[in-house]
Parts: C-alpha cells; structure tokens; sequence
C-alpha cells in the first residue's frame, strides 16, 4: 500500500496511523466527515426521489443537498453511488449525460415477481412489461396505431377508466415515460401526426431482453430461438 | 467488523422500504423468501440477526430498520427510519412544504386530544389556516387521503390517527417535541398515542399492553397506584374500537 500524502490542516487531529487510506482532493479543506455527511444526505434524497421513479436532475442535487459543497460534487456523488450499490443493490446512473439527470435501477437479479412491489405498482408492471414485450418482438419500435390496437385486443382501452390503471392513456404516455421506461417521439412528416414507442434508457437497464423472449415463447408454446433476430439480441444484451 | 451484506439483505432492504411498513409475519416470510432466492444461509429463527446486519451498514446514512407495535393489534412491524433528524419535513416521501404542514398540525391534533384521534372535520378545518397556502377543503381531503395510503395516518370512522409506521419513525420527535403531553406506555415504555389512561395517577397502556397485563386477573389494578382498573373485561374484541374511551370507563354501565 502507498504511503499518500497527508494534510495537515484540517481533520488532521484524528488522523491515525492505521488511516492511510485518506485521498487528498482539492476538497481537503473540507473534513471526511462533513463530506460523508452529504454523502449519507445525497443518498437519503435519491432513495426518497427514486421511490416515484422520477429521474434526478444535477441542479436538485446540488440545490437541495449539496449546496456549499459543489467543488466536492464528483466526490459526493461516487461515495453515494457507491454505497447505494453496497447496501441498497441500486446503480446510479446517469441516462442524460447532456442534461445530466440520474436514475436509480435495481441491480438484484431478477426475482419471482412476489415481493416486488404493492398490489397496484405490480398490475402497472405487469402492463408495462406487456407493452414493453410487444415492442421488442415487433422489432424495437411501433407506432402508437399499432400499440393501441393490440392494447385492446386485450380490452385495455385509451379513453375509458380502467379499474386498475385508471387513464391508461396517462398511464402509457405520461407516468412510464417519466419513469423512462419507455420513450414516445413523434415521427417526423406524419399528418395527422405518429408517433413510435421504443424502449426507455430504465428499461433497457432493468428488464432483461433474454426474460422478455423467454415469457413469449413460452406463452407462444415455441423456442426462443424461433425468432432469430430478438434471439440474438437477447443473447447479445443479457 | 460487521458482517457482509449479501444480496439477500439487500433485498430484504429494497422490499421493506418500498413497504413503507412490513407486519412481522410477512417479514419473516420475506427473510425467507430473500435467503432462498439469493442462495444464502436462511435460519427461520435468525430474522433479528439479519436486520442487525442490515443496520450496521445503516448506521453510517442514519438510518436503521426499527421494529414497533401497532397500538391496535399489538402485532410487530418493521420500518426503515433515518435517525438523523426524523422531522416532519424530512419523512420519507416528496411532500410540498403546504402538505407538510398540514400533516404538523394534524399531528398537533391528535397528540394533543384526549384519546389520540382526531376528526375529519377538525382538520379539514386547518385547511384554509396554513401559513404557507391556503388549501380547499377539497384539496385537504385529497391529501388526507394520501396521507393514509402513504401510511402516515390511519383512519377509523372519519377520525384520524397515527399510523403504525410514523409512529416507528417520528417516536424520538414527537417524545422530544411534545415533551409535557406526549406519553409512555407504562408496560412497554414506547410512545403511546392511543391509550388508556388511569383516572387516579395518570399513566397510560397501548390497549394491546393493557390486554396482555391483565390477562386473567379477575380485578384489574393499575400497576403504579393500585387502583381499580376500569375497563371493558380485557381481551373483549370490543376494546378495541372504543379507543376514544381514555378515561376509565366510569359510566361503561349503561348496558346492565
Ligand atoms: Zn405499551
Ligand atoms: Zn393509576
């Protein structure tokens, strides 16, 4: 182990011999200890912002835990994905690396769906990876024509409350796409104007293509390898 | 040096806090649940010492998976709780600072009434008396209603309690907030909202802890002054509901 270079300002006082694991950064000013406090604060705001799903943006970590500490921002922000990963299984991740927001995925294997989530958060799932299937076997993208007619062979209607889902229309089009799971662009020159639904960045890190075609298959009563081009990819991404 | 964490505790940790609160005997069935699907050492007797790892990775974030008893059943329950600054503003969701302090005041509410509820109606009209915004009756309700499936509040007849889990996670708070009105159980010595109160010394029982102290005995006494312990005969189902009778029931009569 090298021997690192230690400072004698602050925090120096409780400094051990046995410690040489302290990095100097240019944040040495700055105590371990208050920084390990933002790193436990940081990690308290992403559990509580991840519980809706809803991405993260830089400016709200800095604006609301960060604060006086931007020029350990980088530093911060490891620790707590670090721990986040150690303790929590979660991996934070970056998925706008221009507009920098963060989500936070599960990174446990898959388990059966039990314990998953609440009654109502498992029926929201089941429709989503539903959805999310029907996109991968048509080759990635489809048009919304296409996704709301198989949605109603499966008597899941846009324009009626559903029991469950309530406005499936929001539910689709608004809460999976602000939970990135999936992504709705417009496709250009279109009247009256379409739009393809593709996989979001949450999904691809989430949901395994393998298990997805594995579900299909097995509802379809065929091999995998029935359908050459997802097998390939399943086999490819997971 | 603490032991590992596994992927089992981890998940164990992920299911409990999406829970928000977990009765004990699903938690057990989760413990066993996580050790089997992650392949690791499960003893059906070891859940204590599961979550006492769980919590010394915890305790670094301030935060720690607590176990309480619900006032009305008496059942465990398990809460992860961030012991740092456990205040209403801080509680584990995204609340606007107006819902916040209607939930201050509907706290106020029920710790200070006399028997640990509050009714729908006293705190709807909080409503349009917050400082940060006034709320519609309509809007106050809504949260209301949040609030209970958040499982900050329970509700009983249109009247409002604490629930379980804010009880688990605001006890040091409200212990320390409301330190002249805020009691302790005298059998279990953790916070009581809902209780029985002696009319002669004072103290106060969970109704839960009264049933099990006096389970058996034929005259009921106060465990601190001696005095006759009126109550329904313990253990009666209808105890229970009738929470709002703090007062020993002088006039429980009325039937006979
Ligand atoms: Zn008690
Ligand atoms: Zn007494």
């Amino acid at each position: 182990m090298s021997q690192r270079k230690r400072s004698k300002g602050f925090g120096s006082s409780q400094m051990t011999d046995g410690e040489d694991d302290f990095i100097p950064t240019q944040t040495e000013r700055r105590s371990q200890d208050q920084v390990n406090q933002k790193v436990s604060e940081l990690v308290q705001f992403l559990l509580v912002k991840d519980q809706k799903k809803i991405p993260i943006k830089r400016a709200d970590m800095l604006k609301n835990v960060i604060r006086e500490y931007r020029d350990a921002y980088s530093e911060i922000v490891n620790k707590a994905g670090k721990t986040l990963q150690e303790v929590f299984g979660l991996q934070l991740v970056e998925i706008d690396s221009k507009r920098h927001t963060y989500i936070l995925i599960n990174n446990l294997p898959c388990a059966e769906g039990k314990y998953l989530c609440r009654d109502e958060e498992k029926e929201k799932m089941g429709l989503l990876l539903i959805i999310l299937s029907f996109i991968f076997m048509k080759g990635n993208s489809v048009k919304d024509s296409a996704l709301w007619e198989f949605l109603h062979l499966l008597r899941v209607y846009p324009g009626r409350q559903h029991q469950v889902f309530g406005d499936v229309r929001k539910l689709v089009t608004e809460e999976f796409v602000r939970q990135k799971y999936l992504e709705i662009t417009p496709i250009p020159l279109t009247d009256p104007q379409e739009f393809k639904y593709q996989w979001g960045p949450r999904a691809e890190k989430e949901i395994s293509k393998k298990d997805v075609l594995n579900a299909v298959a097995k509802i379809q009563g065929k091999d995998p390898t029935f359908w050459s081009s997802q097998y390939s990819e399943a086999e490819a991404t997971r | 040096m603490a032991a590992q964490m596994t992927d089992a505790h981890r998940r164990f940790l992920q299911v409990l806090m999406s829970n928000g609160i977990t009765e004990g005997s699903e938690a057990r069935k989760l413990h066993q649940h996580c050790c089997e699907t992650d392949k690791v050492y499960y003893a059906h007797d070891k859940l204590d010492d599961f979550i006492s790892t769980i919590n010394s990775h915890l305790q670094p974030l301030f935060m720690q998976i607590r176990k309480g008893i619900s006032e009305d059943d008496g059942r465990a329950h398990y809460a992860v709780v961030n012991l740092a600054e456990t205040e209403v503003t801080k509680m584990a969701s995204d609340y606007t600072e107006m819902e916040l302090e209607l939930f201050r005041k509907t706290m106020d509410l029920i710790i200070l009434s006399e028997n640990g509820f509050a009714s729908s109606t006293d705190i709807l009209n909080l409503a349009d008396q917050l400082k940060t915004k006034k709320m519609k009756k309509k809007e106050a309700e809504q949260v209301l209603k949040v609030f209970v499936e958040d499982k900050w509040l329970s509700e009983k007849n249109g009247e409002y309690t604490l629930h379980t889990r804010c009880i688990i996670e605001m006890e040091q708070y409200i212990l320390s907030n409301y330190q002249d009105v805020a009691r302790k159980c005298n059998i279990c010595h953790s916070l009581a909202i809902q209780s029985q109160v002696c009319e002669s010394c004072g103290i106060g029982m969970h109704l839960p802890c009264v049933r099990k102290y006096f389970r058996g005995q034929a005259e009921p006494r106060c465990p601190k002054c001696n005095e006759f312990w009126y109550c329904d005969t313990p253990g009666v189902s209808r105890m229970g509901s009738q929470t709002h009778h703090r007062a020993p029931l002088l006039v429980v009569d009325d039937a006979s």
